[in-house]
């Protein structure tokens, strides 16, 4: 039942099917995927990833377990999550037609519950009590923090000290969730830290400890298993939009950090060559600047983190510094099946700026009522790209991660509505209502670097905000994309 | 000036620790990292452990994601770093040192060595006079390149076991090393601790039947206490941070000192007696 010839609908997809059967594409005995992957991991952490080998593989063709993790989905996360037609916002991506496949409505607001959820069983079937994870944009964290509540076990979340401060919010959710969330000091202060943190936790605690990775990275089994907990996504959507459109969709488009998002929504196309499989990574202030975190784009084979994969590095094999405006992929490595994806030309990358970015965050917000998470703001703008590319019979399917509660403050700040040093939930009101976001145009002709926005090209949607077509665009938006800190209307 | 130079002649690694045993102890080894607090002043700094009785020294390779080390070594390889080290100042580092009589190997974190090539890494560190490698996060099953390349130019082959390591994996990775094995005494990150853990005596008791090779114990060792203590049952005492530590309140003259007294420390435990 799982060939592509006799499909279930969509109702009747669930995680377990991710889960339980192979997808066909599966790394060697040693984690492999082609040349990327492994373990690249001090020996002290290889019975730990031994055991958690074996757990997964005991787990997933256990039914009770599958069950288990069915259930919370179906009940707790509240899957399958929705596809929406978003058709004002297809007008500004030349007539194509967007469908989101909505991970942002899934309970505590993004994709990282379908992992989370899985491994968190999983912890408790090895026996042990104690979580780590280490969190960018605090989707993770907050997930892990969420499922540790839930599953009765200890959690400490490993989060990079700028990070916290970009996604207060989410500090706060862990804590209320009664994790403790521990800000790293070291390095670039970001997720690659973080990671690095967790790492020295794990190898002194690993008799007692989960490390839950967030993502698809690190030594094997995780990038495996993770791409398993999240293969549901692409199922489901697979589903949905034949039954949507009778066909499937002409691309797919997800965002970029380490791939988790991504390669759980491309994995149910892999074996369909006519579906284009797009991968949008944080461009920063553009590729040109050197400020990006575009590892597949620009980087090169290396190991990092556990696994053989694309990273930035300079010439010494010294890890880059990544930057983005989002926090959730703003890290210099990504997991290696998306590194052997590319190599095959299965999949493609391209990068996307900040600009981009938080124009088609602001247009998905006024054109269809959908504050999007920044990470998930690339997807969307990768996809408007694709469909001027494609023109209007594509059918493209966004994998619209999270939601962008988290974000309310960088994109005020952003949009001008609010100082550098004021946040979103103490201003009183009266700059945020007279905030502007005077819509994009969103890269009107391939320009995929431009920094700028509104500088060329239609300006698509003359009414734009709440109050009305007319309004003046007070603090207009048209500020140098690529000054990023200190922009102020 | 020094009261026991490391073996000057010895061409290999086995060489130092067959030199030491024949002196009736195990060996002393002494880490810091390349171009801490820079390039000229490491080199000043391992010779002054040369001097004070460190019989391998092993050079650092300052690394931006280092996740087995902890705040010590950490903070010593961003200064480095900061300093501007660059990977090839491992090679004069080393020529240097190993010209001011010291034996080296190197020791690195694998993306460096990769992005460099692992075969023209091993050839310009043999053309130094390195005599190996020891390599934190590289296990044996993705060393096929390090295999060749440390093969065809005489390198030592130094990977770690731990105490989370199964008996099949003790088995297999000391089966893969040469010249000798490094024991993690603890789980856990580089840093000077207060007491040995007994769980070192143990994963050394664990290893034995498995290799000939000398057998080092590293990860907390900070006084010559210590060093006797755990020369009582490993073939080599390695030690690390202190020595950072000392680096950084003393320059060489405190480097030297605590080599001294780390030396006298393996001197007075004598051989290694079985476990
Ligand atoms: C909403 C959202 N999307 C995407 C990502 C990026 O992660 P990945 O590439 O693993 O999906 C994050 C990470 O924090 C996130 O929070």
């Amino acid at each position: 039942m799982s060939s592509s010839t006799s499909v279930p609908p969509s109702s009747q997809v669930t995680a377990s099917q991710g889960i339980e059967t192979p997808s066909g594409h599966e790394p060697d005995a040693r984690g492999h995927f082609g040349r990327y992957g492994g373990r690249w991991v001090p020996e002290a952490l290889v019975a730990a990833l031994e055991e958690l080998e074996t757990a997964y593989e005991k787990a997933r063709h256990d039914p009770e377990f599958l069950a288990e993790l069915d259930r919370l989905h179906r009940d707790y996360t509240g899957r399958p999550s929705p596809l929406t037609d978003v058709p004002k916002l297809s007008q500004h991506a030349g007539g194509a037609r967007i469908l989101l496949k909505r991970e942002d409505l899934n309970h505590t607001g993004s994709h990282k519950i379908n992992n989370v959820l899985g491994q968190a069983l999983l912890t408790k079937r090895m026996g042990k009590k104690r979580v780590i994870a280490e969190t960018g944009a605090g989707q993770h964290g907050v997930a892990t923090a969420t499922a540790c509540a839930l599953l009765d076990l200890e959690c400490v979340v490993y989060m990079g000290e700028v990070d916290t401060r970009r996604q207060a919010l989410n500090v706060a959710r862990m804590r209320l969730l009664g994790a403790t969330v521990i800000p790293v000091k070291t390095g670039s202060r970001t997720l690659k830290d973080a990671i690095n943190e967790a790492l020295r936790d794990w190898v002194t605690n690993v008799d007692s400890t989960h490390y839950l990775l967030g993502t698809v990275a690190g030594p094997h089994p995780f990038p495996q298993m993770v791409r398993d907990f999240h293969r549901v996504i692409g199922l489901e959507a697979r589903a949905q939009v034949r039954e949507r459109t009778g066909r499937l969709p002409t691309a797919v488009a997800a965002c970029v950090g380490g791939g988790s998002n991504a390669i759980g929504i491309f994995h149910a196309f892999i074996d369909d060559p006519g579906v284009r499989l797009v991968g949008f990574e944080p461009g920063g202030d553009g590729v040109a600047t050197g400020r990006h975190g575009a590892t597949l784009s620009e980087g090169s084979p290396g190991a990092l983190h556990g696994a053989f994969s694309y990273l930035l590095q300079d010439e010494d094999g010294q890890t880059a510094e990544s930057y983005s405006i989002s926090a959730g992929l703003d890290y210099p490595g990504v997991g290696p099946e998306h590194a052997l994806l590319k190599d095959l030309g299965r999949a493609e990358y391209q990068p996307v700026t900040d600009a981009e970015a938080m124009d088609a965050f602001s247009l998905l917000c006024r054109t269809e009522g959908i504050i999007p998470a920044i990470e998930s703001a690339h997807a969307v703008a990768g996809a408007l790209r694709l469909g001027k590319e494609l023109g209007p019979d594509a059918v493209i399917l966004v994998n619209l991660s999270g939601r962008g509660d988290k974000d309310v403050d960088t994109a005020a700040k952003w949009f001008g509505m609010i100082g550098q040093d004021e946040s979103a939930e103490a201003a009183d009101g009266t700059a945020i209502a007279e905030g502007e976001l005077a819509t994009p145009t969103v890269g009107a002709e391939g320009e995929r670097a431009t920094p700028t926005v509104g500088a060329e090209g239609e300006l698509a949607t003359p009414t734009v905000g709440a109050e009305g077509a007319t309004q003046q665009r007070a603090g207009s938006f048209a500020h140098p994309g690529s000054q990023t800190e200190g922009i102020q209307a | 000036m020094s009261e026991r130079a490391s073996d000057p002649s010895a061409r290999s690694v086995a060489d130092v620790f067959a030199s030491c045993r024949a002196e009736g102890r195990g060996a002393l080894v002494g880490y810091l990292p390349a171009g801490y607090p820079t390039v000229d002043e490491a080199v000043e700094l391992l010779t002054a452990m040369a001097e004070g009785g460190c019989d391998l020294l092993e050079v650092g390779v300052p690394y931006s994601d280092p996740v087995m080390d902890g705040p010590t070594i950490q903070a010593a390889a961003d200064t480095a770093l900061r300093n501007g080290f660059r990977l090839r100042d491992v090679f004069s580092t080393v020529e240097r040192v190993t010209a001011a009589g010291g034996n080296c190997v190197v020791m690195t974190y694998f993306n460096p060595v990769l992005r460099y090539g692992v075969d023209r890494f091993a050839a310009d560190l043999a053309a130094a006079g390195g005599l190996g490698v020891i390599t934190p996060d590289l296990i044996p099953d993705e060393a096929d390149e390090w295999f060749a390349a440390s093969d065809k130019y005489g390198l030592s082959r130094t990977f770690l076991v731990s105490p989370s390591s199964t008996d099949e994996r003790i088995a297999s990775t000391t089966a893969a090393a040469s010249g000798f094995v490094y024991a993690t005494s603890i789980m856990g990150v580089t840093g000077a601790r207060d007491s040995v853990n007994s769980a070192a005596a143990e994963i050394v008791r664990r290893t034995r039947p498995h290799t000939s090779l000398p057998i080092g114990v590293g990860l907390g060792v900070r006084n010559g206490d210590q060093a006797a203590e755990i020369a009582g049952f490993a073939d080599g005492v390695i030690v690390g941070s202190a020595f950072v530590s000392a680096a950084e309140r003393g320059g060489p003259s405190a480097v030297r000192a605590l080599a001294q007294e780390l030396a006298a420390g393996v001197a007075r435990a004598g051989l290694p007696q079985p476990a």
